[in-house]
């Protein structure tokens, strides 16, 4: 099955009964309509299924779930997800507005996934990586324990089996319903990134809408190649935490990709359609060491 | 005279101290009957003093952290460490003075020491940005890091600032990118890194510089993945729920030694250090000494070995699948 006839098996399951569907959509006989949350333009869902879930009238990029992405970096069938059993328990008992377990069980819900990551052996042009991908429908894939320990296994696998590891990001920030517990994964899978790299095995992030704090202030950029996507939001502090300590409005464009790229916090901006060739030539490059097969 | 900060729970003791501070200045050498009042209250007011500090909530440490009189960075370096020389800049990009950054001796160990820095005073608290890091001070750390490593030097640092800076310019420098490197760099030194929790613990911007083979916590640090006030913005939508919020979040020393993050809780004086700070110092010196002491005899691989284990071993994860 290819990429994009995947996305529109996938997208078609999801949207058939999809309720809240955009009132022009309903007199149409044929297929399902979403609405672009960028230009606000009615797009057919088979053709954003075509287009990698890329607007084809803006360019913008609707959030894909974590397996969507697995789809779309691994060679087809290549994927073994491994560790999916981490899972996320209430160390603290945390309440606060509503109980961490009930926020757990809906996002579990909700998203189908056991945790806010997902991750796996795969190759992608042939390389074998691990692969991991955050999925924002999971508590908006914050960092606590799990994803902690995930990441951190995603890099040890890697520097055990002599692979290396792509991942795709997306988070919130550390999950502040685990603590102290979540700040300190982002020392714990930054000490574990820093052991692949002493090892010289390549790591590549792509950054994906939206990376924010303590992902970002993590693993997420110590990657040896950057790529982002077009339009993402990514920074440390959030937009509007920031709006208040400085009691002014941001610029337009502060914090997406493009702002990044042009700061030297990025490799490159690659729209997503892209981005598969893209990690493979950059695998090519990073493997072997510069060496041509 | 500088205004005294009282903090709300502790104001009922402080009217009485106050007022027995006035009955004192009297001259009771007349008056024994008086004198024996003085007394008794003096007592009652050793017993509320008790009371009021025993268990302080977690909020209320929040407090005490942040108080304006409790010893910084600066205090602890000029009191226990010797033969200090102050380091500046990145090199890059400027000096930001939220960070210090010395050579020193403590008790016979030559070190380096970094720590974030409040200032004292309003016009400090400007320069220092309030000890919140732009990108460039943890850059500054990082020279510094990679200079300990490099000759042999112990890194003893002290955490102390509400986080780092969220503003335009730490985004367009680079600040994640900043506190990720810090990390990165911080997990491997090859030499013994003890951290100090002084005061506030906030989130990124104190771990960056706030973590090694050794975590010693004041009874009253925080250490938090992010501010009472701002968790309680966000779950809550409302900031006035910080003291609830605040018992949520185990940010406490005893809370972190608890969770394994933290060696040891090192008790303050009655109502804070900045009651007493030369106990507060004593005691800093001689743990970090011990620290030190201990750790000096570690070789270097083993080292790297035992930090990585201990990072490691922080989190509490379930099993699906048996
Ligand atoms: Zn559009």
């Amino acid at each position: 099955m290819s990429i994009s006839d995947w996305f529109k098996a996938r997208e078609a399951r999801r949207y058939t009964s999809a309720k809240g569907a955009p009132a022009r959509g309903a007199d149409l006989p044929d297929g399902v309509w979403v609405t672009c949350d960028s230009c606000k333009r009615i797009v057919y869902d088979g053709q954003l299924a075509e287009n990698f879930r890329v607007c084809p009238s803006c360019g913008h990029h609707f959030d894909l779930t974590a397996h969507q992405r697995v789809e779309l970096l691994a060679d087809p069938g290549s994927f073994t997800e491994f560790d999916a059993g981490v899972t996320s328990t209430d160390p603290l008992g945390f309440v606060a507005a509503k109980p961490y377990v009930t926020s757990l069980a809906s996002a579990r819900e909700r998203s189908g996934l056991p945790e806010a990551v997902v991750c796996g052996r795969a190759t992608i042009g042939g390389h074998p990586v691990v692969l991991g991908a955050m999925d924002f429908r999971f508590i908006g894939a914050s960092m606590g324990s799990a994803v902690g320990e995930k990441v951190t296994r995603t890099f040890e696998v890697a520097l055990a089996e002599r692979r290396a590891v792509v991942l795709s990001t997306a988070s919130g920030g550390a999950r502040m319903q685990e603590g102290m517990l979540s700040l300190m994964q982002m020392a714990k899978t930054s000490a574990a990134a820093r052991r692949l790299a002493e090892e010289r095995l390549p790591y590549l992030s792509v950054l994906t809408n939206p990376t924010m704090g303590g992902v970002t202030a993590s693993f997420a950029v110590l990657a040896d190649v950057i790529l982002a996507e077009p339009g993402a939001l990514v920074g440390f502090a959030g937009p509007r935490v920031i709006e208040q300590t400085i009691k002014q409005h941001l610029p337009k464009g502060f914090q997406t990709s493009e702002f990044l790229l042009e700061h030297g916090m990025v490799d490159e901006v690659v729209p997503r359609g892209q981005l598969p060739a893209r990690v493979t030539l950059l695998l090519d490059y990073l493997v072997r060491g510069g060496e041509v097969a | 005279m500088k205004r005294r900060h009282v903090m709300d729970f502790e104001r009922p003791l402080v009217e009485l101290e106050d007022k027995l501070a006035e009955l004192r200045s009297l001259d009771l050498a007349q008056n024994p009957e008086l004198a024996s009042e003085v007394e008794s209250l003096a007592a009652q007011i050793d017993v509320l003093r008790e009371e009021t500090y025993a268990s302080l909530s977690p909020w209320e440490r929040v407090q005490v952290s942040r108080h304006p009189d409790r010893p910084k960075t600066q205090d602890y370096v000029a009191a226990i460490c010797t033969d200090v020389i102050e380091l500046h800049g990145d090199r890059t990009f400027g000096d930001d003075e939220a960070i210090l950054a010395a050579l020193a001796t403590i008790d016979g160990h030559r070190v380096a020491v970094l720590g974030h820095r409040k200032g004292k005073n309003t016009s400090e608290n400007i320069a220092r940005n309030f000890g919140m890091v732009h990108p460039e001070g943890f850059r500054k750390a990082m020279r510094v890091m990679r200079l300990a490593e490099k000759f042999g030097l112990p890194l003893v640092t002290f955490i102390d600032t509400p986080g780092a800076y969220p503003g335009i310019e730490a985004e367009e420098r680079g600040q994640a990118w900043a506190i990720a490197e810090s990390l990165s760099l911080l997990s491997g030194l090859r030499v013994p890194v003890v951290a100090v929790g002084i005061g506030e613990g906030g989130s990124g911007g104190a771990l960056a510089i706030g973590f090694g083979d050794r975590l010693i916590m004041l009874e009253n640090a925080y250490y938090s993945v992010i501010s009472p006030e701002a968790c309680a913005s966000i779950l809550h939508k409302d900031a006035g729920k910080a003291a609830e919020v605040a018992s949520c979040l185990s940010m406490t020393a005893t809370d972190l030694v608890g969770l394994g993050i933290a060696d040891e809780v090192l008790p303050e004086p009655a109502g804070g250090a900045h009651r007493a700070p030369e106990e507060v110092f004593g005691a800093v010196r001689a743990r970090v000494a011990t620290a030190l002491r201990e750790l000096g005899s570690v070789g270097s691989d083993e080292l790297q070995e035992r930090r990585y284990a201990r990072l490691r071993a922080i989190g509490v994860i379930g099993s699906d699948e048996g």
